[in-house]
């Protein structure tokens, strides 16, 4: 309502002269924006002025790079874009790593920074950064601004490039002067993109041919991505899948897109995926890759890969497919529009009761094991009973490690859209930050944000905006006084020589939570672990959990780098 | 294997660089690029020629250099007709005793002497990599002082001979 006023006020007197900041503000409320993470400074200072009179929420991280990780767990919650503003130089330099995390993992963001006034560009002047320069490589697309009155344009079409076709991040750069300078508001104007017209309707031929490949075929699988949930496809994944009773693997991204305790869902594949996923995968004679890439983590060794498939490939970016794997079958298009018409299509299933079978007896026979030992609290126990006390309904969000395994393997998701880790990129430090976008995202959500001792330092200030906003996040930090993984590779691949990967220091978490006025416990049994969990999972007040695991402990399977699916280690006990 | 890539794309700050960069990413090779307008206003035509192992690698380029925004149109050209050039200028050293020895160099060439020193001269020449290869060889041994080359710029010809026109033909 209140936007739709300042609308009408604006064409009322539409020769009034606006400031290049005032018009980003209601570019912004145009977009529908809920919230800014947002760090001001120099170059930023006018942007700021008319934020401080706005009525988009802004959350002040404590670093610039815990802003950006917020903004995409935020994003990644709610597939609208999250939005990000800093400062020029350092402000900008410091969410590089952010951008590349969510080009790679195509989240979509809308990115501002700061920018030196336009005429001392180039002249090295004052928290000057090529951010252009730099960021090329990282954004879906980036902008700098050089007229006032573009700003309403170039915002609009920042968002719809970074939220439709494949997603991912635009960065726009506004100049200080460019942000202070006054423009009359221009004529709303349509998007035009003659070079960028995602194609989002499947081949009707491809679709055909992959609906007789399935008919045919005796051992189908599918490997579904997280494509599945940026197109809001889990629904119709959940119906083709039954209707051709085609079994499902998820990558580590895809993670909710069907759900865990279906009987046709076979788990996670890739380096730390389970045996029937992994093995479905290589023994498959058809592949439908659905909004994934063929990751080096998922595929292994690619001369192992799915030797006996034919491979169809489902997705919106064209330069996947084939990109890794050999393609038979491929398919250009949105995930929810290519599986709505596969389901049209009602296709003869497969005749494959074999291949369900083998499958079901490999799951009986090989399910994720851990060795039960009572004197040290095992990390895959804790993601165990995390999952028992929220019923599955929890948000949960990881850094990046062994907790991430441990997570992605124990914590069974019934739904989509509820899974929030670093995949392709691997961001030590993302974890809790971007707990705190996912929390925002879904208030109402208990949030788990399971870390490792070793990643939760690298984002400890943002626990200030944990209490500051008093986000209902449980952070549970699987403490193996290590860089666990690390610690992991150097035990098996170098020969336990354990360079670095052992903190020799630890300050105490619980004092450190204190400090940030947030309660913290520390629990070294299952007793204390079940005491502690039926407290504090029952109220929305945030926590600091600091398990200590055992610190021996390896994920397990494994394939090892250069290794392929079917080699993997560590099945049984 | 050699192939030519030409692209339309937006002319907009960056865009070079954006492409530029995509094949470092990737780690593809450039052998030459070239930019310039087009007939289009806000347009302009890049050329690149590149150097690539097999046809997979040359299908990701196209694929990914067509996933960029601001480009508008990717072809690979290497299989059709088509007029490609480069423009090199060479400076050689050139005695009076030399200079009607490279002079007869020249002409069959179609290069010509667009400046005369003291003691060299330079020579403009227009035409494919491989003339322009072949020019370059046989004018060293008089001592080249200077180099520059273009890059190759291409289109494909008006007329294609496809296979189906040469199989009408042949019916009739």
């Amino acid at each position: 309502m209140l936007q739709e006023t300042a609308f009408t006020d604006m064409k009322a007197e539409s020769k009034q002269q606006l400031s290049g900041s005032e018009l980003l503000l209601q570019a912004l409320e145009r977009e529908q924006v809920e919230v800014i993470f947002g760090y001001p400074g120099g170059a930023v200072l006018p942007i700021y002025d008319k934020i401080y009179d706005s009525k988009i929420l802004h959350v002040l991280p404590r670093h610039e790079q815990g802003g950006i990780h917020a903004a995409e767990g935020y994003a990644r919650i709610t597939g609208k874009p999250g939005v990000v503003i800093v400062t020029s130089g350092p402000g900008a330099t410091n969410i590089v790593t952010g951008l590349t995390d969510a080009m790679i993992d195509s989240l979509p963001l809308v990115v501002f920074t700061g920018q030196v006034a336009t005429g001392v560009i180039g002249t090295d002047a004052f928290q000057e950064a090529d951010i252009l320069g730099i960021t090329t490589p990282i954004t879906k697309y980036n902008y700098q601004v050089r007229n006032i009155e573009e700003i309403p344009y170039i915002v609009k079409e920042a968002f719809y490039i970074a939220s439709s076709g494949r997603p991912g991040p635009v960065l726009i750069d506004i100049p200080k002067d460019i942000a202070t300078g006054l423009a009359e508001m221009p004529e709303d104007k349509e998007i035009e993109l003659p070079g960028y017209q995602p194609t989002t309707k499947p081949n009707y031929l491809q679709i055909r041919k992959l609906t007789e490949a399935v008919s045919r075929a005796k051992k189908p699988v599918i490997l579904a991505g997280a494509g599945i949930l940026h197109a809001d496809a889990a629904e119709e994944l959940k119906v083709y899948a039954e209707q051709q009773r085609i079994p499902v693997v998820h990558t580590l991204l895809g993670l909710g897109g069907f759900p865990a305790e279906h009987k046709l869902f076979l788990g996670m594949g890739g380096m730390h995926g389970c045996y029937t996923a992994n093995m479905a995968l290589y023994e498959t004679d058809l592949l439908i890759n659905i909004g994934a890439r063929f990751d080096d983590r998922l595929t292994g060794n690619l001369a192992h890969f799915a030797p006996y498939a034919t491979v169809a490939h489902i997705d919106i970016d064209p330069a996947e497919i084939g990109k890794n794997v050999p393609t038979e079958i491929p398919v250009v298009a949105d995930a929810k529009e290519a599986l709505k018409q596969l389901i049209a299509q009602e296709g003869k299933p497969p005749a494959h009761e074999e291949w369900l079978q083998t499958l079901e007896s490999w799951q009986q026979e090989y399910p994720y094991v851990y060795e039960k030992n009572n004197s040290q609290l095992k990390p895959q126990k804790v993601m165990e009973m995390l999952y028992e006390k929220t019923n599955g309904n929890a948000i949960v969000v990881t850094d990046v490690g062994q907790h991430q395994m441990w997570a992605a393997q124990y914590y069974k998701f019934s739904k989509a859209n509820r899974w929030v880790t670093s995949g392709g990129l691997g961001t030590m430090g993302f974890g809790l930050p971007a707990s705190i976008g996912a929390s925002l995202a879904d208030k109402n959500a208990c949030v788990l944000a399971v870390l490792g001792d070793g990643g939760f330092q690298m984002s400890t200030q943002e626990l200030a905006v944990i209490r500051e906003f008093n986000l209902p996040i449980k952070i549970v930090i699987l403490n193996n006084g290590s860089l666990g993984m690390v610690r992991q590779w150097q035990e098996l691949f170098y020969e336990e020589r354990y360079s670095h990967s052992k903190n020799p220091v630890q300050p105490s978490f619980v004092k450190l939570a204190e400090a940030y006025d947030i309660k913290g416990y520390v629990i070294q049994t299952e007793e204390e672990a079940e005491a502690v969990l039926s407290e504090v999972l029952n109220n929305r007040e945030p926590v600091l959990l600091d398990f200590r695991i055992d610190p021996g402990e390896n994920v397990y399977p494994m394939i090892a780098p250069g290794k392929g699916l079917n080699e993997m280690v560590g099945v049984k006990l | 294997m050699k192939r030519i890539i030409t692209l339309t794309v937006n002319n907009r700050p960056g865009v070079l660089n954006r492409i530029t960069n995509l094949f470092s990413k990737r780690n593809y090779n450039i052998e030459s690029i070239t930019v310039g307008h087009t007939e289009i206003e806000g347009v302009s035509r890049i050329t690149c020629a590149v150097n690539v192992e097999n046809d997979s690698i040359i299908e990701q380029i196209t694929k990914q250099l067509n996933k960029q925004i601001d480009v508008l149109k990717v072809t690979d050209i290497s299989e059709q007709a088509m007029v490609a050039r480069e423009l090199a200028l060479i400076k050689v050293l050139s005695t009076p005793n030399t200079r009607s020895e490279i002079n007869a160099i020249i002409e069959p060439f179609r290069a010509s002497i667009v400046d005369i020193g003291k003691d060299s001269l330079v020579i403009q020449i227009t035409g494919e990599s491989d003339k322009i290869e072949a020019f370059i060889e046989l004018i060293k041994p008089y001592g080249i002082k200077e180099l520059a080359r273009t890059g190759t710029t291409a289109f494909p010809r008006g007329t294609q001979r496809t296979k189906d026109s040469t199989r009408n033909i042949s019916i009739v």
